[in-house]
């Protein structure tokens, strides 16, 4: 009698422990897939705030059309990538759009009375507010995914883990664009 | 201090800032306990047990209200205004991306019309939470210098600082109003010459004040902790990336020799740096909300 009380008491105290691992790793991959969704809007937003950004440039320096181009082109398949690709691919795609519009940025600062312009100011403002968001959401998405992919590879959740059909998590490297790519300056 | 700095993560910050927030409702509860059973037996002899369950609400209904309506109080007094969606986007923006980077929804903005430079975050938890700057930080620090300082208070919301920092101000401003009062009702009753002997309220009074004292002392030791200070910094380094940013923030604020008008010494611990710059040198250390700004660059310089 004494024993089996014994036992069930181990076996609830057992119980608990898997429960509350099994949370943990559910809270943890939340955690990730939030985060991602943070991630994504703002990867949205960049999108959305490209076409007014290459129209105002263009009012005032038409003939830069290469660059215009590259950035339309690395939009597009920034969006193509967000749809079909791995997160490394869209990776990749949004980390060559951020290099096409640093070139943007580079070529606008040649255009003194582009810089006086209150719309140009605006975007430019919102642009910088977006990567930077976009910095700081992948910062965040990329420490919950550490932690989710330690949870997983360490004892005991790592058994639960396998058990449940958790699956490790990618992390979103995009580099830092600023520190990369090298601005083309033209002498032309 | 002597010696090596303990050192303290976000993790013990929590659980640390859960403790003192128990111990600081505890003391409360029991000055005002104190402080009413003092008032009874001035009264009455005798009679300090009857008054028991009027401090015992009161307390409480202190305690709640700090709560739930510190945040507004404090706010308030340092003339804070509210700002709207379109005002001050580069603020906006830099407090969204931060509150993204580190997990938090966005806290309210508050703008205080003065031109010397200073933050404060505030509110019960990170769903109320207001962060306040004021004018002349926006119109003073680069962009990179304001992210840091925001970064610093986003910390400071993330760890629950906010949260104890508001209960002492208001529960240790209402100890101090309470025992104001106390004094000045015995005061004016003794000086009134009745017959009754007042020996043994004077005694009392004496012994309340004796015990009052040492406690609000402690109240102000708990809400001046330095280590919560430095692990805002760090975590505002670890957010932005960039130690240096913060440093030159706080040159720039602690060289700035104009006194903030709406801070006083209730909520100049809230501040980044110490608002209340004509301060005589005599209290220094002794009433010091803030670790010395010079420790502070040395070990944010250290990080980068």
């Amino acid at each position: 009698m004494e024993i089996a009380l014994v036992v069930a008491g181990i076996l609830v105290v057992l119980a608990f422990f898997l429960i509350s691992m099994y949370n943990r790793l559910v809270t943890l991959r939340q955690r990730v897939r939030e985060a991602w969704a943070d991630i994504d809007v703002q990867l949205k937003r960049r999108w959305d705030l490209i076409p007014n950004l290459v129209e105002t440039v263009k009012g005032y320096a038409a003939h830069e059309r290469q660059t215009f181009e590259a950035v339309t082109q690395a939009r597009a398949q920034a969006i193509a990538a967000a749809t079909s690709g791995s997160p490394e691919q869209r990776a990749s795609a949004e980390n060559a759009l951020g290099g096409a519009l640093l070139n943007l940025r580079a070529v606008a600062e040649a255009y003194p009375q582009l810089q006086a312009v209150q719309e140009f100011k605006d975007l430019s403002e919102n642009l910088s507010a977006t990567e930077d968001k976009i910095a700081f959401a992948r910062r965040f998405y990329n420490g919950g995914v550490r932690d989710y992919n330690t949870a997983l590879m360490t004892f005991p959740t790592n058994v639960l883990g396998g058990m449940f059909g958790f699956t490790p998590e990618q992390y979103f490297e995009l580099t830092d664009v600023a520190e990369r790519a090298v601005p083309q300056v033209k002498f032309t | 201090m002597a010696g090596p700095a303990p050192r303290l993560s976000i993790y013990d910050a929590l659980a640390a800032n859960r403790i003192r927030t128990a111990v600081l409702i505890a003391v409360f509860t029991l000055i005002v306990l104190a402080l009413g059973f003092v008032f009874g037996e001035y009264l009455q002899p005798g009679g300090g047990a009857a008054l028991m369950p009027f401090a015992i609400g009161f307390s409480a209904l202190s305690s709640a209200g700090s709560y739930f309506a510190g945040d507004k109080v404090v706010l308030g007094m340092s003339h804070a205004r509210e700002l709207g969606v379109g005002e001050e986007p580069q603020l906006r923006n830099i407090v969204e991306a931060l509150a993204i980077g580190s997990g938090l929804p966005t806290p309210k903005l508050y703008l205080i019309d003065d031109t010397a430079p200073n933050a404060f975050a505030t509110g019960r938890d990170p769903r109320h939470a207001s962060i306040a700057v004021t004018r002349g930080l926006l119109a003073k620090l680069e962009r990179t210098e304001l992210e840091a300082v925001l970064a610093h208070e986003m910390s400071h919301i993330g760890n629950r600082d906010i949260r104890v920092m508001l209960l002492v101000i208001v529960l240790v401003g209402t100890v101090a109003l309470l025992a104001d009062w106390l004094m000045r009702s015995m005061w004016w009753g003794g000086r009134r010459g009745r017959d009754r002997d007042r020996g043994g309220a004077v005694a009392l009074l004496a012994f309340a004040l004796a015990l009052v004292t040492p406690v609000i002392a402690t109240l102000i030791q708990l809400a001046v902790s330095r280590q919560r200070e430095y692990l805002a910094d760090a975590s505002a380094a670890l957010l932005t990336r960039y130690p240096p940013a913060l440093a030159s923030a706080l040159r720039k604020i602690a060289a700035d020799r104009e006194p903030l008008e709406v801070a006083n010494k209730a909520t100049a611990s809230l501040y980044i740096a110490n608002p209340l710059k004509d301060r005589p040198a005599f209290f220094d250390g002794l009433f010091d909300t803030h670790p010395p700004v010079e420790e502070r660059i040395r070990r944010l310089e250290a990080m980068g």
